[in-house]
Protein backbone atom coordinates (compact mmCIF):
# COMPACT_ATOMS: atom_id res chain seq x y z
CA UNK A 1 0.00 0.00 0.00
CA UNK A 2 2.19 2.04 0.58
CA UNK A 3 4.48 1.18 -2.25
CA UNK A 4 1.06 2.16 -4.35
CA UNK A 5 0.33 5.74 -2.83
CA UNK A 6 4.03 6.83 -2.88
CA UNK A 7 4.08 5.81 -6.30
CA UNK A 8 1.30 7.68 -7.59
CA UNK A 9 2.38 10.69 -5.51
CA UNK A 10 5.66 10.58 -7.81
CA UNK A 11 3.55 10.34 -10.77
CA UNK A 12 1.06 12.34 -10.49
CA UNK A 13 3.47 15.36 -9.80
CA UNK A 14 4.30 15.16 -13.41
CA UNK A 15 0.89 14.22 -15.13
CA UNK A 16 -1.71 17.32 -15.54
CA UNK A 17 -4.56 15.73 -15.75
CA UNK A 18 -8.25 16.55 -13.75
CA UNK A 19 -8.77 12.58 -12.89
CA UNK A 20 -5.11 12.53 -10.72
CA UNK A 21 -5.40 15.75 -9.30
CA UNK A 22 -8.66 14.57 -8.09
CA UNK A 23 -7.42 11.43 -6.97
CA UNK A 24 -4.66 13.67 -5.41
CA UNK A 25 -6.95 16.50 -3.46
CA UNK A 26 -8.41 12.69 -2.38
CA UNK A 27 -5.66 11.50 -0.32
CA UNK A 28 -4.39 15.14 0.86
CA UNK A 29 -8.17 15.01 2.77
CA UNK A 30 -7.34 11.37 3.81
CA UNK A 31 -4.28 13.13 4.99
CA UNK A 32 -6.19 16.07 7.27
CA UNK A 33 -8.40 13.24 8.53
CA UNK A 34 -5.51 10.80 9.88
CA UNK A 35 -3.90 14.09 11.25
CA UNK A 36 -7.06 14.92 12.90
CA UNK A 37 -6.96 11.53 14.71
CA UNK A 38 -3.48 12.35 15.44
CA UNK A 39 -4.85 15.32 17.61
CA UNK A 40 -6.64 13.40 19.10
CA UNK A 41 -3.85 11.03 19.87
CA UNK A 42 -2.18 13.75 21.25
CA UNK A 43 -4.72 14.80 23.67
CA UNK A 44 -5.19 11.61 25.29
CA UNK A 45 -1.34 10.90 25.63
CA UNK A 46 -0.99 14.50 27.27
CA UNK A 47 -3.71 13.93 29.67
CA UNK A 48 -2.38 10.07 30.27
CA UNK A 49 1.52 11.42 30.73
CA UNK A 50 0.27 14.65 33.16
CA UNK A 51 -2.37 12.56 35.25
CA UNK A 52 0.13 9.70 36.32
CA UNK A 53 2.65 12.25 37.16
CA UNK A 54 0.30 13.59 39.51
CA UNK A 55 -1.15 10.24 40.75
CA UNK A 56 2.55 9.77 41.77
CA UNK A 57 3.15 12.68 43.08
CA UNK A 58 6.12 12.29 41.24
CA UNK A 59 8.97 15.17 40.74
CA UNK A 60 7.66 18.32 39.82
CA UNK A 61 4.18 17.26 39.19
CA UNK A 62 2.59 20.37 39.99
CA UNK A 63 3.88 21.32 36.75
CA UNK A 64 1.46 18.40 35.13
CA UNK A 65 -1.56 20.49 36.92
CA UNK A 66 -0.38 23.87 35.65
CA UNK A 67 -0.73 22.32 31.84
CA UNK A 68 -3.84 20.11 32.45
CA UNK A 69 -5.71 23.57 34.11
CA UNK A 70 -4.40 25.32 30.91
CA UNK A 71 -5.31 22.36 28.47
CA UNK A 72 -8.64 22.88 29.92
CA UNK A 73 -9.50 26.15 30.56
CA UNK A 74 -8.35 26.90 27.00
CA UNK A 75 -10.59 24.15 25.94
CA UNK A 76 -13.78 25.13 27.22
CA UNK A 77 -13.01 28.89 26.60
CA UNK A 78 -12.76 27.99 23.33
CA UNK A 79 -15.79 26.40 23.01
CA UNK A 80 -17.77 29.32 23.99
CA UNK A 81 -19.14 31.68 21.91
CA UNK A 82 -16.82 33.37 19.19
CA UNK A 83 -14.05 31.67 20.81
CA UNK A 84 -12.94 30.08 17.85
CA UNK A 85 -11.60 34.01 16.60
CA UNK A 86 -10.95 35.08 19.88
CA UNK A 87 -14.15 37.47 20.26
CA UNK A 88 -14.34 35.52 23.37
CA UNK A 89 -13.16 37.93 26.12
CA UNK A 90 -11.62 35.58 28.29
CA UNK A 91 -9.72 33.46 25.64
CA UNK A 92 -8.59 36.90 24.30
CA UNK A 93 -7.28 38.01 27.27
CA UNK A 94 -5.77 34.71 28.20
CA UNK A 95 -4.26 35.01 24.55
CA UNK A 96 -2.59 37.99 24.36
CA UNK A 97 -1.96 38.49 28.50
CA UNK A 98 -0.43 35.21 28.86
CA UNK A 99 0.28 33.59 25.72
CA UNK A 100 2.30 36.62 23.97
CA UNK A 101 4.58 37.61 27.07
CA UNK A 102 5.79 34.02 28.18
CA UNK A 103 6.60 33.23 24.30
CA UNK A 104 8.12 36.57 24.24
CA UNK A 105 9.97 36.45 27.13
CA UNK A 106 11.22 32.73 26.00
CA UNK A 107 12.35 33.98 22.87
CA UNK A 108 14.20 37.31 24.56
CA UNK A 109 16.65 34.73 26.60
CA UNK A 110 18.24 33.78 23.74
CA UNK A 111 19.73 37.02 23.36
CA UNK A 112 21.56 36.15 26.59
CA UNK A 113 22.60 33.06 26.01
CA UNK A 114 23.94 33.89 22.40
CA UNK A 115 26.31 36.65 23.79
CA UNK A 116 27.59 34.23 26.06
CA UNK A 117 27.76 31.34 23.76
CA UNK A 118 29.50 33.74 21.14
CA UNK A 119 31.94 34.90 24.12
CA UNK A 120 32.92 31.33 24.78
CA UNK A 121 32.51 29.72 21.24
CA UNK A 122 34.18 32.18 18.82
CA UNK A 123 38.02 31.66 19.55
CA UNK A 124 40.46 31.95 17.40
CA UNK A 125 41.66 28.07 17.63
CA UNK A 126 42.56 27.49 14.15
CA UNK A 127 42.31 29.02 10.58
CA UNK A 128 39.13 27.99 9.80
CA UNK A 129 37.98 29.20 13.42
CA UNK A 130 39.65 32.02 12.74
CA UNK A 131 37.69 32.83 9.42
CA UNK A 132 34.39 32.17 11.03
CA UNK A 133 34.88 34.44 13.65
CA UNK A 134 35.80 37.18 11.05
CA UNK A 135 32.49 36.19 8.80
CA UNK A 136 30.68 36.32 12.15
CA UNK A 137 31.81 39.34 13.27
CA UNK A 138 31.35 41.01 9.73
CA UNK A 139 27.66 40.18 9.83
CA UNK A 140 26.95 41.13 13.15
CA UNK A 141 28.75 44.67 12.86
CA UNK A 142 27.32 45.71 9.49
CA UNK A 143 23.90 46.83 11.68
CA UNK A 144 26.59 49.40 13.22
CA UNK A 145 26.40 52.90 12.02
CA UNK A 146 29.76 53.64 11.19
CA UNK A 147 30.06 56.08 9.31
CA UNK A 148 31.31 56.14 5.20
CA UNK A 149 32.42 52.83 6.58
CA UNK A 150 28.83 51.57 6.98
CA UNK A 151 28.17 50.83 2.97
CA UNK A 152 31.86 48.81 2.41
CA UNK A 153 30.77 46.47 5.32
CA UNK A 154 27.39 45.96 4.53
CA UNK A 155 28.06 45.12 0.66
CA UNK A 156 30.90 42.48 2.09
CA UNK A 157 28.21 41.20 4.62
CA UNK A 158 26.24 40.79 1.51
CA UNK A 159 29.02 39.57 -0.18
CA UNK A 160 29.49 36.87 2.46
CA UNK A 161 26.07 36.05 2.73
CA UNK A 162 25.60 35.46 -1.54
CA UNK A 163 28.56 34.66 -1.81
CA UNK A 164 30.23 31.94 0.38
CA UNK A 165 26.94 31.18 2.84
CA UNK A 166 25.18 30.53 -0.46
CA UNK A 167 27.71 27.97 -2.07
CA UNK A 168 28.13 26.24 1.61
CA UNK A 169 23.96 26.10 1.84
CA UNK A 170 23.43 25.42 -1.53
CA UNK A 171 25.80 21.82 -1.16
CA UNK A 172 23.90 21.50 2.18
CA UNK A 173 20.71 21.63 0.83
CA UNK A 174 21.42 19.35 -2.33
CA UNK A 175 22.55 16.61 0.35
CA UNK A 176 20.06 16.79 2.08
CA UNK A 177 17.71 16.69 -0.82
CA UNK A 178 19.32 13.47 -1.84
CA UNK A 179 19.34 12.09 1.59
CA UNK A 180 15.77 12.66 1.47
CA UNK A 181 15.08 10.93 -1.93
CA UNK A 182 17.26 7.94 -0.80
CA UNK A 183 15.01 7.55 2.31
CA UNK A 184 11.60 7.99 0.40
CA UNK A 185 12.68 5.34 -1.76
CA UNK A 186 14.17 2.87 1.27
CA UNK A 187 10.29 3.74 2.45
CA UNK A 188 8.82 3.31 -0.52
CA UNK A 189 10.17 -0.43 -1.49
CA UNK A 190 9.98 -1.08 2.38
CA UNK A 191 13.80 -1.31 3.30
CA UNK A 192 13.19 1.16 5.62
CA UNK A 193 10.04 0.02 8.36
CA UNK A 194 10.70 2.09 11.34
CA UNK A 195 7.28 4.22 10.64
CA UNK A 196 5.96 0.98 11.71
CA UNK A 197 7.02 0.53 15.06
CA UNK A 198 9.81 -2.09 14.51
CA UNK A 199 13.29 -1.93 12.94
CA UNK B 1 45.55 34.30 37.94
CA UNK B 2 46.28 37.40 35.98
CA UNK B 3 44.01 39.60 34.15
CA UNK B 4 43.98 37.15 30.60
CA UNK B 5 42.86 34.34 32.76
CA UNK B 6 40.51 36.40 34.48
CA UNK B 7 39.56 37.51 30.37
CA UNK B 8 39.20 33.70 29.40
CA UNK B 9 37.23 32.53 32.43
CA UNK B 10 34.82 35.38 32.82
CA UNK B 11 31.19 34.45 34.18
CA UNK B 12 28.50 34.36 32.44
CA UNK B 13 26.47 36.50 34.71
CA UNK B 14 28.73 39.23 33.94
CA UNK B 15 28.10 38.90 30.06
CA UNK B 16 23.88 38.65 30.42
CA UNK B 17 24.32 41.49 33.41
CA UNK B 18 26.20 43.74 30.99
CA UNK B 19 24.19 43.06 28.11
CA UNK B 20 20.78 43.80 30.04
CA UNK B 21 22.33 46.98 31.05
CA UNK B 22 23.21 48.59 28.05
CA UNK B 23 20.00 47.14 25.82
CA UNK B 24 17.81 48.84 28.46
CA UNK B 25 19.96 52.01 28.12
CA UNK B 26 19.99 51.91 24.32
CA UNK B 27 15.69 51.41 24.75
CA UNK B 28 15.34 54.33 27.25
CA UNK B 29 17.50 56.48 25.20
CA UNK B 30 16.67 55.33 21.47
CA UNK B 31 15.77 59.08 20.44
CA UNK B 32 18.87 60.53 21.14
CA UNK B 33 20.46 58.57 18.33
CA UNK B 34 19.27 57.34 15.09
CA UNK B 35 20.98 54.24 12.87
CA UNK B 36 21.61 54.65 9.71
CA UNK B 37 20.35 52.08 7.74
CA UNK B 38 21.54 50.69 4.24
CA UNK B 39 18.73 49.19 2.28
CA UNK B 40 19.42 46.00 0.39
CA UNK B 41 18.66 44.29 -3.04
CA UNK B 42 16.41 41.39 -1.17
CA UNK B 43 14.04 43.83 0.61
CA UNK B 44 14.16 46.27 -1.99
CA UNK B 45 13.13 43.78 -4.87
CA UNK B 46 9.79 42.90 -2.15
CA UNK B 47 9.13 46.84 -2.04
CA UNK B 48 9.36 46.90 -5.95
CA UNK B 49 7.38 43.93 -6.25
CA UNK B 50 4.63 46.03 -4.33
CA UNK B 51 5.04 49.19 -5.65
CA UNK B 52 5.01 48.13 -9.44
CA UNK B 53 2.07 46.32 -8.62
CA UNK B 54 -1.65 47.48 -10.39
CA UNK B 55 -4.45 48.98 -7.55
CA UNK B 56 -6.28 46.02 -7.64
CA UNK B 57 -4.25 43.34 -7.62
CA UNK B 58 -3.76 40.64 -4.89
CA UNK B 59 -1.30 39.34 -2.65
CA UNK B 60 -1.25 36.71 -0.03
CA UNK B 61 0.02 37.45 3.02
CA UNK B 62 0.59 34.11 5.22
CA UNK B 63 1.37 35.31 9.07
CA UNK B 64 3.23 32.12 9.92
CA UNK B 65 4.73 32.97 12.94
CA UNK B 66 4.48 32.50 16.94
CA UNK B 67 4.30 34.93 19.97
CA UNK B 68 7.80 34.25 20.20
CA UNK B 69 8.97 36.16 17.26
CA UNK B 70 6.11 38.87 17.18
CA UNK B 71 8.35 41.41 18.54
CA UNK B 72 10.67 40.83 15.27
CA UNK B 73 8.09 39.78 12.52
CA UNK B 74 5.33 42.24 13.32
CA UNK B 75 7.29 45.95 12.11
CA UNK B 76 8.02 43.95 8.76
CA UNK B 77 4.14 42.68 8.56
CA UNK B 78 3.26 46.49 9.37
CA UNK B 79 5.55 47.91 7.07
CA UNK B 80 4.41 45.69 3.67
CA UNK B 81 0.35 46.06 4.87
CA UNK B 82 0.71 49.67 4.83
CA UNK B 83 2.50 49.81 1.60
CA UNK B 84 -0.12 47.70 0.00
CA UNK B 85 -3.08 49.81 1.33
CA UNK B 86 -0.81 52.93 -0.09
CA UNK B 87 -0.44 51.28 -3.66
CA UNK B 88 -4.38 49.88 -3.31
CA UNK B 89 -2.80 46.53 -3.25
CA UNK B 90 -6.06 43.83 -1.99
CA UNK B 91 -4.02 41.68 0.41
CA UNK B 92 -5.19 37.91 1.34
CA UNK B 93 -4.02 37.06 4.73
CA UNK B 94 -4.20 33.77 6.30
CA UNK B 95 -1.76 32.05 9.17
CA UNK B 96 -0.30 28.64 9.04
CA UNK B 97 0.76 28.60 13.19
CA UNK B 98 -1.60 27.89 15.70
CA UNK B 99 -0.76 30.94 17.75
CA UNK B 100 -0.94 33.08 14.37
CA UNK B 101 -5.04 33.68 14.48
CA UNK B 102 -4.92 36.11 17.53
CA UNK B 103 -1.90 38.02 16.21
CA UNK B 104 -3.57 38.59 12.45
CA UNK B 105 -6.34 39.66 13.68
CA UNK B 106 -4.81 42.70 15.68
CA UNK B 107 -2.49 43.47 13.15
CA UNK B 108 -4.81 43.45 10.59
CA UNK B 109 -7.35 45.53 12.71
CA UNK B 110 -4.35 48.28 13.86
CA UNK B 111 -2.76 48.60 10.46
CA UNK B 112 -5.98 48.85 8.42
CA UNK B 113 -7.22 51.63 10.96
CA UNK B 114 -3.45 53.16 10.56
CA UNK B 115 -3.80 53.19 7.00
CA UNK B 116 -7.09 54.61 6.79
CA UNK B 117 -6.07 57.59 9.03
CA UNK B 118 -2.71 58.17 6.70
CA UNK B 119 -4.11 57.59 3.39
CA UNK B 120 -7.23 59.56 3.98
CA UNK B 121 -10.12 56.54 2.81
CA UNK B 122 -11.67 53.83 4.38
CA UNK B 123 -10.05 50.68 4.32
CA UNK B 124 -12.60 48.21 4.23
CA UNK B 125 -12.42 44.62 5.49
CA UNK B 126 -13.32 42.25 2.49
CA UNK B 127 -12.57 45.12 0.23
CA UNK B 128 -9.30 46.06 0.90
CA UNK B 129 -8.11 42.86 2.78
CA UNK B 130 -9.48 39.80 4.51
CA UNK B 131 -8.13 37.12 6.70
CA UNK B 132 -9.12 33.30 5.79
CA UNK B 133 -8.34 32.06 9.17
CA UNK B 134 -5.84 29.14 10.45
CA UNK B 135 -5.86 25.65 9.24
CA UNK B 136 -3.08 22.92 10.21
CA UNK B 137 -0.31 21.27 8.57
CA UNK B 138 0.67 23.66 6.71
CA UNK B 139 2.36 21.66 3.60
CA UNK B 140 -1.08 20.35 3.22
CA UNK B 141 -2.90 23.76 3.51
CA UNK B 142 -0.21 25.05 0.93
CA UNK B 143 -0.57 22.57 -1.52
CA UNK B 144 -4.50 22.70 -1.16
CA UNK B 145 -4.48 26.79 -1.71
CA UNK B 146 -2.66 25.99 -4.53
CA UNK B 147 -5.56 24.25 -6.30
CA UNK B 148 -8.93 26.11 -4.63
CA UNK B 149 -8.67 28.22 -1.62
CA UNK B 150 -12.12 27.49 -0.86
CA UNK B 151 -11.03 23.70 -0.11
CA UNK B 152 -9.27 24.21 3.25
CA UNK B 153 -10.95 27.67 3.73
CA UNK B 154 -14.96 27.72 3.10
CA UNK B 155 -14.97 30.44 4.86
CA UNK B 156 -13.40 32.86 6.38
CA UNK B 157 -12.20 33.34 9.88
CA UNK B 158 -14.90 35.26 10.97
CA UNK B 159 -17.36 32.71 9.44
CA UNK B 160 -18.12 34.46 6.28
CA UNK B 161 -18.57 31.86 3.22
CA UNK B 162 -15.09 32.85 0.54
CA UNK B 163 -18.17 33.27 -2.41
CA UNK B 164 -19.35 36.44 -0.18
CA UNK B 165 -16.36 38.55 0.06
CA UNK B 166 -15.79 40.49 -2.61
CA UNK B 167 -11.90 40.47 -2.77
CA UNK B 168 -11.89 36.70 -2.96
CA UNK B 169 -13.97 36.97 -6.33
CA UNK B 170 -12.37 35.20 -9.07
CA UNK B 171 -9.64 33.76 -6.71
CA UNK B 172 -9.41 30.47 -6.91
CA UNK B 173 -5.73 29.36 -6.28
CA UNK B 174 -2.53 31.10 -6.75
CA UNK B 175 -3.08 31.99 -10.13
CA UNK B 176 -5.24 34.41 -9.17
CA UNK B 177 -3.23 36.17 -7.39
CA UNK B 178 0.01 39.00 -8.16
CA UNK B 179 2.44 36.57 -5.44
CA UNK B 180 2.87 35.68 -2.15
CA UNK B 181 4.70 37.17 0.80
CA UNK B 182 5.07 34.69 3.70
CA UNK B 183 6.00 35.75 7.12
CA UNK B 184 7.72 33.12 9.22
CA UNK B 185 9.33 31.92 11.85
CA UNK B 186 9.96 28.65 11.22
CA UNK B 187 10.21 25.64 9.09
CA UNK B 188 6.69 26.90 7.29
CA UNK B 189 9.05 28.76 4.98
CA UNK B 190 10.73 25.79 3.79
CA UNK B 191 7.33 24.46 2.97
CA UNK B 192 6.40 27.47 1.48
CA UNK B 193 9.26 27.10 -0.98
CA UNK B 194 9.20 23.22 -1.81
CA UNK B 195 5.42 23.02 -1.51
CA UNK B 196 4.39 26.30 -2.64
CA UNK B 197 6.98 28.00 -5.23
CA UNK B 198 8.36 24.98 -6.30
CA UNK B 199 4.85 23.02 -7.16
CA UNK B 200 2.75 26.19 -8.25
CA UNK B 201 5.71 28.04 -9.49
CA UNK B 202 3.80 31.73 -7.72
CA UNK B 203 6.51 34.45 -7.48
CA UNK B 204 7.08 34.26 -3.72
CA UNK B 205 8.99 36.16 -0.95
CA UNK B 206 9.48 35.74 2.31
CA UNK B 207 10.03 37.31 5.90
CA UNK B 208 11.85 35.84 8.51
CA UNK B 209 13.66 36.22 11.80
CA UNK B 210 17.08 37.36 11.92
CA UNK B 211 19.03 33.99 12.50
CA UNK B 212 16.50 32.20 9.74
CA UNK B 213 18.10 34.90 6.88
CA UNK B 214 21.04 32.95 6.28
CA UNK B 215 19.38 29.72 5.26
CA UNK B 216 17.54 31.22 2.70
CA UNK B 217 19.67 33.31 0.42
CA UNK B 218 20.55 30.20 -1.55
CA UNK B 219 16.88 30.62 -2.85
CA UNK B 220 17.09 34.30 -3.96
CA UNK B 221 16.92 34.55 -7.30
CA UNK B 222 15.28 31.81 -8.08
CA UNK B 223 12.67 30.76 -5.53
CA UNK B 224 12.37 33.59 -3.81
CA UNK B 225 12.25 37.25 -5.63
CA UNK B 226 13.03 38.86 -2.12
CA UNK B 227 13.78 38.54 1.73
CA UNK B 228 13.71 40.57 4.89
CA UNK B 229 15.81 39.24 7.19
CA UNK B 230 14.52 40.25 10.98
CA UNK B 231 14.56 43.57 12.41
CA UNK B 232 17.13 45.10 10.09
CA UNK B 233 15.11 43.84 7.35
CA UNK B 234 12.10 45.34 8.46
CA UNK B 235 13.65 48.78 9.67
CA UNK B 236 14.80 48.73 5.75
CA UNK B 237 11.05 48.10 4.65
CA UNK B 238 10.18 51.04 6.96
CA UNK B 239 12.57 53.34 5.49
CA UNK B 240 11.87 52.44 2.04
CA UNK B 241 8.05 53.38 2.53
CA UNK B 242 8.49 56.02 4.57
CA UNK B 243 6.64 54.76 7.66
CA UNK B 244 9.64 54.47 10.18
CA UNK B 245 8.10 52.93 13.52
CA UNK B 246 9.50 49.79 15.41
CA UNK B 247 11.88 48.35 13.64
CA UNK B 248 14.15 51.59 13.36
CA UNK B 249 12.91 52.40 17.08
CA UNK B 250 14.61 48.95 17.80
CA UNK B 251 17.62 49.73 15.52
CA UNK B 252 19.51 51.39 18.38
CA UNK B 253 19.47 48.67 20.93
CA UNK B 254 20.23 46.07 18.40
CA UNK B 255 22.98 48.04 16.98
CA UNK B 256 24.26 47.74 20.93
CA UNK B 257 23.32 44.48 21.40
CA UNK B 258 25.58 43.01 18.43
CA UNK B 259 28.33 45.68 19.72
CA UNK B 260 28.38 44.03 23.22
CA UNK B 261 28.55 40.49 21.89
CA UNK B 262 31.66 41.71 19.31
CA UNK B 263 33.08 43.21 22.58
CA UNK B 264 32.88 40.14 24.70
CA UNK B 265 34.06 38.07 21.65
CA UNK B 266 37.26 40.45 21.43
CA UNK B 267 37.51 40.26 24.98
CA UNK B 268 37.37 36.12 25.07
CA UNK B 269 40.21 35.97 21.81
CA UNK B 270 42.40 38.44 23.38
CA UNK B 271 42.61 36.79 26.86
CA UNK B 272 43.12 33.37 24.65
CA UNK B 273 45.65 34.11 22.14
CA UNK B 274 47.40 35.97 25.43
CA UNK B 275 47.17 32.81 27.78
CA UNK B 276 48.26 30.47 24.81
CA UNK B 277 51.00 32.70 24.09
CA UNK B 278 52.31 32.66 27.71
CA UNK B 279 51.92 28.99 27.50
CA UNK B 280 54.12 28.81 25.34
CA UNK B 281 56.59 30.94 26.13
CA UNK B 282 56.62 28.68 29.37
CA UNK B 283 57.08 25.40 27.77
Amino acid sequence: MVFTVSLFMVIQYFVPLDSWAWMYQYLIDWTIIIGVFALLLGIWSLLRVNWGKISRRSENWGYAVITLVGLFVMLIFGFFPGGGNLNNYVYEHFFFYILVPIQATMFSLLAFFIASAAFRAFRARSVLATLLLIAGLVIMIRFVPMGPLSEPISDLASWILKVPNLAAKRAIIIGIGLGAVATALKIMLGIERAYLGRD
Amino acid sequence: MNIFDRMVALDRRWVFLFLFVVVALAYFFRSQFSVGVVTTGEVESIYNFIENAQPGEKILVSFDYDPSSLAELHPMSRAIMLHCFRKGVKVVTVTLSQYGAGMVEEITREVSAEASELYGREIVYGEDYCFIGYRPYPAFVILGMGENFRVFFPRDYYDTPLDEIPIMHRVRNYDDLKGVIAITSGTTSDMWIIYGNARYNMPLSLGVTGVMATDYYPYLGNALFGLIGGWKGAAEYEKLVKQEADANEGMPAQVVAHLTIVLFIVIGNLGYLMTERKKKITV
